[in-house]
C-alpha cells in the first residue's frame, strides 16, 4: 500500500517537475526561470525523500539537506546577479 | 686503436688546433702547418703499396657500438688505397696552393683550414672504412664540410645558394643510400661490406636486391653529379678555387664513383647495374660535355666537363660489369681498368686546369672568358700548365688523357658484343654517343685555352693589371701537369702497383687468389678504330671550334625554361609555396575547425573499426529493467539538453545546463550512488556560479544575442560522434567477458579499510594514490586561476597591477 502511494507521490512530483522545466525552458523572462528553477530544486528534495523512502535506505538524508542549501544558495546568488550584475562583490568598490 | 685508425681521424684532430695556430701565429700563414698533415699521410699511405701489390689486404677492427655490429673497420685494398693516395697527394698539392691563393690578411684562414681537414678526413674514412654506417657516417660529414667550404664566402648570396643545392642534393642521396645499406643490412645480417660480398648470393635472390641497389646507386649519383642531379657542381663554383679543385674535381665526386666500384662484387652481376650505371655515365657525359661549350665562365666549364668526365668514369664502371656475365675476361675488365686509370688521370689535369683558373681569376680579377684574351705572352707558364691540362682533357697525345680516352672507346666498342637485354640492337649508342661527347668536349677544351690565352689582350675590361702568378702558386699544377705527361710516356708504373690492386678489389671472385688482371697499357696499338675515332675527333671537333659562332644557335634551342636548374629551383619554390599553401588551408587559426578535424577522425576511425572488425553487437542480457523514474528523468535530462543547444540567449543555456547538472544527480540518487550525487550537486552550483561570472565578463561591445547559425558539418559531425558514442556504449555493454571486480571491495571494505562506506574507502585507501593526484589537479588549477587573476604582464614582460575592475 505504501509503495503504492509512494509511487503515485513520485508521479505527481515527476509532472511537476517537467512542467516547471517546460516553465525553465519557455521562460519568458530570466526570474521566471530562476524561480522555476528553484521550485525543482524543492521537487528535487521531496523526489530524493520518496526515493530513500522507496529504497528503505537512509545514506540520501544528507542530500536533502545539501539540496536545501545548494538551492537557497544558487537562487540568491541568480536573484543577486539579476539585481547587481555581479555575485561577489569587490570590498574595494564601496 | 692501431696507426690506421689514427691516421683516419687524425685530420679531425689536427683540425683542433688549427684555430690556435690561426690565432697566435699570426706571422706565419696557417696553410703551412696543415700542409705537414696531407704530406705525412701521403707518405704513410705510399709505404703501404707493397701491401697491396702483393695482392693483400690489411684489415683493423676498433670497437665502436659493438651491441650492434658498428664498427670502426678499417679495410686496405687496391681500391682504398688508390683514394686515399689521390686524397693525401692532391690534398697536399691543394694545401700549398691553398697558402699562395688566400691572404692572410683578408680571409678567415682558421675556419677554411678546419672545413679542409674536416674534408680530408671525412673522405679518407668513406674510402677506408670496411663498416658501412661508419661510411655512411663519414659520407655524410663529407656532405658537410663541403657545404661549409661551399659557403665560405658566406656573405655573398650565391655561395649560400650553391652551398644548399649541393647540401639539400647531396644529402638527399646520402639518405637514399643508408636506406640501401639497411636493405643490404637486412638481407645479408651485416654491416660489413666484405661479409655483404661474401654473400652475393643470398642477396642476388632476395626481394630487396633491386630497391637496395637503386638507392645505393641514387647516393653515388647524387655526389658523383652524374645525371639529372649534376646541377649542384656547376653552382658549387661560388667556393673558392682551392676548394673546386680539391672536392669539386679529384676528390668528393670521386666519392659516388668510389661507391659504384666497391659495390660492383655486389651488385654488378645483375643486368640492371650494367644498363643503369653505363647508360646513366654515358648520358651524363654526353649532356655535361654538350653544356659545357656554351659556357662563358672558365670554372663553369670546368664544372661541366668534369660532370662529363666522371660520367665517363661512371660508364667505363658500368661496361666492365659485362666480365662477371662473360667468361671473357680480358675482353670487358678493360674497361674497369680504363675507369681507374682515367680516375688518376682526370685528378692531375683537372686540379691543375682548376688552379691555373684560380691563378688567372686571382691575377685579372675576372673569371669570364669572353673579358680574357692575349694572356699567353703575359703568363707563359700558366699558359703551359693549361695547354698540358686542356690537351689532356681533350684526349690529344702526348698527355694522359689520350690513353684513357683510347681505353674508353676500347670499351665503350666491345659494350656492342654485350648482349643483355638485347644490347646488341641498343649497344651500337654507346660508342656513338661515346664519340660525340668526346667531340664536345674537344670543343670546350680548345674554347677554354684559346679563347682565354689567345686573341688581344683588353686590359680595359680587367679589373688588375695581368701578370704571372707568383712562384708558390705554380709549384703544385706544375707538379700535376708533369704526372701527366710522364704518365702517357711512362703509363705502366702504375699497372702492377696502383691499377691492377684496385681492379682485383673490384671483382674479388673473378680470378683464382695467385693471378692477377693482365694490365698493360700501350701508347699505340696499330691503326684501329680507336684511332680513327681520335682522327675524327680531332678534324670534326677543330671544325666545329672554328664555326663555333655560327652554330651557337643551337643554344638557343635550349632556352632556360627547360634546363635541370629550373626545376630545381620550381621544385624547391614550389614546394615551399605548396607547403605554405596546404598548411594555410588547414591551419586556419580557428579552434572550431580544428575541432571539427578531431572529431570527423574519431568518426571515421571508430565507426570504421566499428564496422569492418565487426565490433557491434547488440544483447539485452542482463540488463535491468527500466523504471518509470527513469524515463521521466530522461525526458527532463533531454528536454534540458535541447533547451541549452536551442537556447537564444546564454543566460537560458547557462540555466538549462544547470538543470541538467541537477537531473544528473537525480539520476545519481535513483541508482543509488549517495556520494556521487552529493558532489555532483554541489559541483553543479559552483559551476554554474562560475559560468554566471563569465557572462558578466563578457566583453560589451561584442556581446550579441544571437543565436548559433546552422551549420550543416556540425549538425552531421555532432550527429556522428553523438551516434558512434551510443553504438560504442551498447557495444562494450552487451559484450562483458570478465566479471567486475566490484565483489571484491564490497566484501573486504570493512575487514580491509577499516569503513563500511565502499566508495569512500576505495578513494581513499584502495586506490588512494588516484585521490591524491586529483587532489594535485585541484591545487595546480586554484594556484593557476590565483595566478591568472594576480600577475598580469604588459607588452614590456614587466608584471602590473591587476585592472580594477569598474
Amino acid at each position: 500500500m505504501l509503495t503504492v502511494i509512494l509511487q503515485i507521490s513520485l508521479g505527481i512530483m515527476a509532472v511537476s517537475t517537467l512542467l516547471y522545466v517546460i516553465r525553465v525552458i519557455k521562460g519568458p523572462s530570466v526570474p521566471d526561470r530562476v524561480i522555476a528553477l528553484d521550485a525543482i530544486g524543492i521537487n528535487l528534495i521531496a523526489i530524493t525523500a520518496l526515493v530513500s523512502i522507496l529504497l528503505r535506505t537512509s545514506v540520501f538524508l544528507d542530500i536533502i539537506l545539501l539540496l536545501g542549501i545548494l538551492s537557497f544558495i544558487g537562487t540568491i546568488a541568480f536573484s543577486k546577479f539579476l539585481e547587481k550584475g555581479e555575485v561577489i562583490e569587490n570590498d574595494r568598490d564601496r | 686503436m692501431q696507426l690506421l685508425h689514427f691516421a683516419i681521424l687524425s685530420p679531425f684532430l689536427f683540425a683542433f688546433f688549427i684555430p690556435f695556430f690561426a690565432k697566435y701565429a699570426k706571422k706565419i700563414h696557417t696553410g703551412w702547418f696543415v700542409l705537414v698533415l696531407p704530406i705525412l699521410l701521403f707518405i704513410y699511405f705510399i709505404r703501404m703499396l707493397s701491401i697491396t701489390m702483393a695482392g693483400e689486404t690489411v684489415r683493423s677492427v676498433l670497437e665502436w657500438i659493438p651491441s650492434l655490429g658498428i664498427n670502426f673497420t678499417v679495410y686496405i685494398d687496391g681500391l682504398g688505397l688508390l683514394f686515399a693516395l689521390l686524397i693525401t697527394g692532391i690534398g697536399a698539392l691543394v694545401v700549398l696552393y691553398s697558402i699562395f691563393y688566400l691572404s692572410k690578411e683578408k680571409e678567415q684562414l682558421g675556419p677554411f683550414y678546419v672545413y679542409l681537414l674536416m674534408f680530408m678526413g671525412a673522405m679518407l674514412g668513406v674510402v677506408l672504412v670496411d663498416n658501412v654506417m661508419v661510411l655512411y657516417m663519414f659520407w655524410e660529414l663529407t656532405s658537410l664540410s663541403s657545404f661549409l667550404l661551399i659557403g665560405y664566402w658566406y656573405k655573398r648570396e650565391k655561395s649560400r645558394y650553391g652551398a644548399t643545392k649541393s647540401l639539400l642534393i647531396t644529402v638527399f642521396g646520402g639518405l637514399c643510400m643508408l636506406g640501401g645499406f639497411i636493405l643490404l643490412y637486412i638481407i645479408t645480417d651485416s654491416f660489413s661490406i666484405r661479409e655483404m660480398i661474401n654473400q652475393v648470393h643470398l642477396i642476388a635472390s632476395h626481394d630487396f636486391f633491386i630497391p637496395a641497389m637503386i638507392l645505393i646507386l641514387l647516393g653515388a649519383f647524387t655526389k658523383s653529379a652524374q645525371f639529372p642531379f649534376y646541377i649542384w657542381l656547376p653552382d658549387a663554383m661560388e667556393a673558392p678555387t682551392p676548394v673546386s679543385a680539391y672536392l669539386h674535381s679529384a676528390t668528393m665526386v670521386k666519392a659516388g664513383i668510389y661507391v659504384i666500384a666497391r659495390f660492383s662484387p655486389v651488385f654488378a652481376f645483375s643486368s640492371e647495374w650494367f644498363w643503369i650505371v653505363s647508360l646513366t655515365g654515358i648520358i651524363t657525359m654526353v649532356w655535361g660535355s654538350f653544356h659545357a661549350v656554351k659556357q662563358t665562365d672558365l670554372k663553369a666549364i670546368l664544372a661541366f666537363s668534369t660532370v662529363s668526365q666522371l660520367g665517363m668514369v661512371v660508364s667505363m664502371l658500368g661496361a666492365g660489369a659485362a666480365a662477371l656475365h662473360y667468361d671473357n675476361t680480358e675482353y670487358y675488365t678493360v674497361a674497369t681498368m680504363a675507369a681507374i686509370f682515367h680516375l688518376i688521370n682526370h685528378a692531375t689535369f683537372k686540379g691543375s686546369l682548376f688552379m691555373a683558373a684560380g691563378i688567372i681569376d686571382h691575377e685579372t680579377g675576372t673569371r669570364d672568358i669572353r673579358r680574357l684574351g692575349g694572356l699567353m705572352a703575359i703568363m707563359p707558364i700558366t699558359f703551359t700548365i693549361s695547354l698540358i691540362g686542356t690537351f689532356s682533357m681533350a684526349g690529344l697525345p702526348p698527355f694522359n688523357g689520350f690513353l684513357s680516352k683510347e681505353m674508353f672507346f676500347t670499351s665503350m666498342l666491345r659494350v656492342t658484343h654485350v648482349d643483355l637485354f638485347n644490347v646488341q640492337t641498343w649497344g651500337v649508342l654507346f660508342p656513338v654517343l661515346a664519340w660525340i661527347g668526346s667531340v664536345f668536349t674537344f670543343i670546350y677544351s680548345m674554347k677554354l685555352l684559346f679563347q682565354t690565352f689567345r686573341g688581344t689582350y683588353q686590359p680595359d675590361k680587367l679589373e688588375k693589371k695581368a701578370h704571372e702568378a707568383p712562384i708558390g702558386m705554380l709549384i703544385s699544377p706544375v707538379i700535376l701537369v708533369a704526372f701527366a705527361v710522364s704518365l702517357f710516356f711512362f703509363p705502366n708504373i702504375l699497372s702492377y702497383s696502383v691499377i691492377e690492386p684496385a681492379v682485383s678489389s673490384i671483382y674479388p671472385t673473378l680470378l683464382d687468389s695467385h693471378e692477377k688482371f693482365h694490365v698493360h697499357i700501350s701508347q699505340w696499338h696499330g691503326f684501329t678504330a680507336e684511332v680513327f675515332m681520335t682522327l675524327g675527333i680531332i678534324v670534326i671537333g677543330t671544325a666545329g671550334y672554328l664555326t663555333l659562332s655560327k652554330w651557337k644557335g643551337i643554344y638557343q634551342l635550349f632556352s632556360e625554361k627547360l634546363t635541370l636548374n629550373r626545376l630545381y629551383d620550381k621544385l624547391t619554390i614550389g614546394m615551399e609555396k605548396g607547403s605554405y599553401q596546404v598548411t594555410k588551408r588547414y591551419m586556419t587559426g580557428f579552434l572550431r575547425d580544428y575541432l571539427l578535424y578531431v572529431f570527423a577522425a574519431f568518426i571515421i576511425l571508430m565507426g570504421s573499426a566499428l564496422v569492418f572488425k565487426g565490433g557491434f553487437s547488440f544483447s539485452t542480457e542482463g540488463t535491468a529493467k527500466i523504471g518509470v523514474y527513469e524515463i521521466i528523468l530522461s525526458v527532463v535530462m533531454i528536454s534540458a539538453t535541447a533547451a541549452t543547444v536551442f537556447a537564444k540567449s546564454r543566460l537560458t543555456a547557462i540555466i538549462s545546463l544547470g538543470v541538467v547538472g541537477y537531473t544528473l544527480a537525480l539520476f545519481f540518487v535513483i541508482f543509488r550512488a549517495p556520494d556521487l550525487a552529493l558532489t555532483q550537486l554541489v559541483i553543479e552550483t559552483i559551476s554554474v556560479a562560475l559560468f554566471l561570472l563569465c557572462f558578466y565578463h563578457l566583453p560589451k561591445l561584442r556581446w550579441k544575442k544571437k543565436t548559433r547559425t546552422f551549420r550543416l558539418n556540425n549538425f552531421i559531425i555532432s550527429l556522428g560522434v553523438g551516434i558512434i558514442v551510443t553504438l560504442l556504449g551498447i557495444a562494450s555493454s552487451s559484450q562483458r567477458t570478465k566479471d567486475s571486480i566490484a565483489s571484491f571491495f564490497t566484501k573486504h571494505s570493512h575487514d580491509l579499510g577499516g569503513g563500511d562506506n565502499v566508495v569512500n574507502v576505495i578513494l581513499v585507501d584502495f586506490r588512494g594514490f588516484d585521490t591524491m593526484f586529483e587532489i594535485t589537479v585541484l591545487t595546480i588549477a586554484a594556484l593557476g586561476i590565483y595566478g591568472m587573476i594576480k600577475t598580469k604582464v604588459n607588452e614590456e614582460g614587466k608584471s602590473v597591477e591587476p585592472r580594477e575592475d569598474k
